[in-house]
């Protein structure tokens, strides 16, 4: 058997080159969004591994409505990015700094 | 009974509230008749409460209205009713229902008094009344109280009152600047006044009279520190704050700086306020908390100093003065410090029968001052005036006999209060009596040489006034002259009470001198009555002393101005400081009311512009402006710096969580 | 090495592979495409932790749905490529170490005690997993579940009323308007005399 933590630590390499992801990424937003797909990639593993290794479907639930959510989530997130990109003709994000204080 | 003591001051009240409220309904004739009405039933009351009190023998002690209950400490109205405040009542409700009948006939036309555009002088008249009843109310609460909370009230009110009034020609700035100085130098009495109150409160834990004498005894001996190396008396500090509001209230100097400026008033009132009553306020509470200031030496000699040092110089003001309220006025001072010196020498009795006397012959020499005043066509300036004699009799006559009265000339009532006052003064054993003793002694010359000054530059001479007033000189309305009559009696008779109010035991149990205070024992001693003063009055040197200040006045008034001439060309020097009153007045502007100012620019300069709106509110949001502009390069509008920093924080937690936790 | 570590750590190491890749490639569409992979091997990973609904359903929702709409969006924004990477070789020192330091912690953490679960017996489960996952689904958690189909409800709207673009001189009919119509506003009854007939 596979010990717990092999899985745990590749969710969490996962999680980080998610995070290193979203600093690096400078010019386009759709990256930054697919970041964070990655990010909610590697919680879902941990939960299912977890659920696995308690033997408690309550995980596996939980993923369920995690991909429900993400899904709801990444469709308005392109949407807001398709209604960026027309009033502002660029993804880039560095471009995009009209909120700066 | 209870019912009759509410009413007196009641009925007063309620005739100010109605014709106050109500006086443009009810119109002048309602206004002064439901006043009348007020007041008289007050001062028939009044009489009947004298007799009940002085010839049956019965006294009253007890609350109506509980106000509150702090603690132990009951704050409550009520009434002590004693032989010390029957004769109080009937003084204040006489002399005020006279000044009422005077009132009708003084403010009849009082609406050229008033600019022509100003409403003032619409239903002035019926406002008046109001007040001069109002203040009647208030003064029967101060005399009628049985503890200091409402002798306190009734304190306040009648400074109050006597605001409203002095300023009641309120669109001239000089009323308006006088009456802000009397309320202004009375507040710092009622200051020193406060001060003891609270003593008495805090060491005996009650406000009540008669709880307050009978834990006299137990405070005694308590000595409290003022400044940190100073110990003094309890009962020393408790009189002397007391006795400055005393001050305040009957204008003993220094706080006497009000009382001539409040002629600004009309006539009416100086003779009930600044005359008869209010002013006596001070003499009557002195006499009133005896059991104190018996204790203390140290405050019976402040008072007898003051009280000496106001009565010279004070009358020494009044030689000098060309307004004829003015001499009355200063005349006032002096006559205060009179009694206020006989309360030093512990003859309380005797300044409380001065305090009568005066109310009656100053109260008529003031509203005859108001009859010639009337008479002039409001010319006040006696310079102006001479020869009235024929013109004005009653007025002439009436104010011979309360110039008399006021100079202590025999079988006139003065005579009895002044001299016993003097003798009093003479037996007294205190440090300061000797000082005193001169004081009032020349006093009297002073007093004789400025009362018949006004009374020959008025009445006799040549007439000095022109034509236009000349040919409309006639006596005023029988409502003017009628109250002057009925002044002149008391001021002759009032003095033949001598014994039983001063020589016999009248004020048993109400008023307490200590054995040590020898004064009333010596009077009683060589005195046993009216008869007795009467005779010995050539013996006395106040007698000659008088006699020569009338001579003095005939002689240089009327004999021969000349010298009067060459004194002011030559001691022009004195003249100038008795004119300027000492320089009291400039003194105080320059020092109080020019540091007061000072003291305002200096916190509004530094404190409410610099600190509070530079520093404070200015200040902070210059901070917060900083600030943020410091912090606003975070906001850089990019996302990932956003999304980073989130993740930082992160790493800050799981940092701290993992190792950091250990070390909290 | 048994066959289920050799699969762990092949599928592991194609996740770690395209995760990194979808970070660094610089056109965009390998970047979703390198997404999609490391979705598929994710699912595979899943399959092996005995949650195949789970992974089937990763591969058909997420890969068929949200990475084509992906797609869709890339392909239809007019994106310049070659401008696209300038800044990165910049911050990548920093980047580089933020993961580091966020991944060592988390590994920090599972290595510690707390995290040493003994290995349960392989108990064979009664029912496969989209049973399992049924019988607790429209039970226990049917409330969460009704929820879930409100958000995606409102995701749907949200989409649409965002990217909403109406065209003029379109004919379309306006429901509200036609419901707060009056008669008295199309009809006016009139009443006239009877003409003759000419």
């Amino acid at each position: 058997m596979i010990p717990l933590s092999y899985f745990l630590i590749l969710s969490a390499l996962l999680f980080s080159i998610s995070v290193a992801g979203i600093f690096l990424n400078r010019k386009n937003m759709i990256i930054l969004l697919m970041c964070i797909e990655l990010m909610l990639l590697s919680v879902n593993l941990n939960f299912i591994a977890f659920s696995h290794y308690s033997g408690d479907i309550a995980g596996q639930i939980f993923v369920f409505f995690i991909l429900t959510v993400a899904a709801a989530e990444a469709a308005i997130g392109l949407a807001i990015l398709i209604t960026v990109f027309r009033n502002r003709r660029t993804i880039n994000v560095e471009e995009l700094d009209e909120m700066k204080g | 009974m209870e019912t009759l003591y509410l009413a007196i001051p009641l009925s007063a009240l309620i005739g100010s509230i109605i014709a106050g409220l109500f006086g443009s309904i009810i119109g002048r004739k309602g206004a002064h008749a439901i006043t009348l009405l007020g007041v008289g039933i007050s001062c028939v009351l009044s009489f009947i409460v004298l007799k009940y009190v002085a010839i049956d023998g019965n006294t009253f002690y007890g609350d109506v209205y509980t106000w509150a209950q702090v603690g132990d400490t009951k704050f409550s109205i009520g009434f002590m009713i004693d032989k010390l405040t029957s004769m109080m009542m009937v003084v204040v409700t006489f002399v005020s229902l006279m000044v009422h009948i005077y009132t009708i006939g003084y403010m009849a036309d009082d609406k050229h008094n008033w600019p022509k555009e100003s409403r003032g002088g619409d239903n002035s008249y019926q406002r008046f009344f109001s007040y001069i009843s109002l203040f009647t109310f208030s003064m029967l609460m101060l005399v009628m109280s049985n503890n200091f909370m409402q002798l306190f009230f009734g304190w306040e009110a009648v400074g109050l009152v006597s605001y409203l009034l002095i300023g009641f020609w309120s669109t001239r700035d000089t009323a308006i600047f006088a009456n802000m100085k009397a309320f202004l130098v009375n507040r710092v009495g009622d200051f020193g006044f406060l001060l003891g109150i609270a003593a008495i409160w805090t060491y005996t834990g009650s406000v009540d009279y008669k709880e307050v004498f009978e834990r006299l005894p137990a405070i005694q001996h308590i000595t409290m520190n003022i400044l940190p190396n100073m110990e003094w008396m309890l009962v020393s500090v408790i009189s002397i704050s007391l006795f400055i509001g005393a001050m305040g209230k009957s204008a003993q100097v220094p706080l006497h700086v009000w009382l001539p400026d409040s002629m600004e008033g009309p006539t009416p009132i100086s003779a009930l306020i600044h005359a008869a009553t209010m002013v006596t306020a001070g003499i009557f509470m002195v006499t009133r908390m005896s059991p104190i200031f018996e204790l203390s030496d140290t405050a019976l000699n402040f008072v007898l100093v003051i009280g000496a040092t106001t009565a010279f110089f004070m009358g020494l003001v009044g030689i000098v003065q060309n307004d004829i309220k003015r001499v009355v006025a200063y005349s006032t001072l002096s006559q205060l410090g009179y009694m206020t010196v006989a309360l030093g020498a512990s003859a309380y009795s005797a300044g409380v029968f001065h305090l009568m006397t005066h109310a009656f012959f100053k109260a008529l020499l003031f509203l005859a001052a108001g009859s010639v005043i009337i008479a002039m066509h409001h010319e006040q300036d006696i310079r102006k005036m001479g020869g009235l004699k024929k013109y004005l009799p009653i007025t002439y006559w009436t104010s011979l006999i309360g110039s008399l009265a006021l100079i202590g000339f025999p079988f006139f009532s003065g005579f009895f209060s002044k001299d016993l006052i003097i003798e009093a003064v003479h037996a007294s054993t205190l440090p300061g009596a000797t000082y005193a003793y001169w004081m009032v002694l020349l006093g009297v010359f002073v007093t004789a040489f400025y009362s018949f000054r006004l009374f020959f530059l008025v009445f006799h001479g040549e007439e000095r006034m022109d034509e236009e007033t000349k040919s409309h000189l006639h006596e005023p309305a029988k409502v003017v002259t009628w109250p002057l009559i009925a002044l002149a009696i008391p001021a002759v008779l009032s003095g033949y009470f001598v014994n039983p109010m001063v020589l016999g035991d009248f004020f048993e149990g109400v008023i307490h001198v200590d054995e040590v205070h020898p004064a009333i024992e010596t009077l009683k001693h060589h005195y046993h009555g009216a008869w007795d003063l009467l005779t010995h009055a050539i013996f006395t040197p106040a007698f000659w002393l008088a006699m020569s200040g009338l001579f003095s006045a005939w002689f240089i008034y009327m004999k021969k101005p000349s010298i009067a001439q060459f004194s002011y060309d030559k001691f022009r020097f004195v003249h100038t400081i008795l004119d300027k009153k000492y320089f009291a007045d400039e003194f105080n502007m320059a020092v109080f009311a020019g540091g007061a100012l000072a003291l305002g620019k200096s916190l509004w300069a530094a404190g409410d512009r610099f600190l509070i709106d530079g520093l404070m509110v200015n200040g902070t949001a210059k901070v917060t402006g900083w600030f943020s502009s410091i912090a606003r390069h975070i906001q850089t509008g990019y996302l990932y710096h956003y999304a980073f920093s989130i993740i930082l924080g992160v790493l800050a937690i799981m940092t701290w969580l993992l190792y950091g936790a250990k070390y909290v | 090495m048994t066959f289920e570590l050799f699969i762990f750590y092949l599928f592991s190491a194609v996740t770690l592979f395209s995760a990194v890749a979808v970070v660094t490639v610089r056109n965009p569409i390998y970047s979703a495409l390198f997404l999609i992979l490391a979705f598929f091997s994710s699912a595979a990973i899943w399959v092996l932790l005995e949650a195949e609904f789970l992974g089937v359903v990763l591969v058909l929702v997420y890969v068929g749905a949200v990475m084509v709409l992906f797609l869709f969006v890339i392909m239809m924004l007019d994106i310049q490529i070659d401008t696209l990477k300038e800044g990165f070789i910049r911050y990548l020192p920093v980047g580089i170490l933020v993961a580091v330091a966020v991944a060592t912690e988390m590994i920090l953490v599972m290595k510690s005690d707390a995290f040493k679960v003994d290995i349960p017996d392989a108990a064979p489960l009664s029912v496969n997993n989209t049973e399992a996952l049924g019988e607790v689904l429209y039970t226990e958690y049917v409330f969460p579940f009704e929820v879930a189909s409100v958000i995606l409800v409102v995701a749907i709207i949200a989409a649409i009323v965002l990217t909403l673009r109406r065209r003029s001189g379109v004919k379309k009919q306006d429901p509200s308007k036609q419901v707060r119509t009056r008669s008295e506003d199309r009809v006016r009854l009139v009443k006239m005399k009877a003409e003759k007939r000419s």
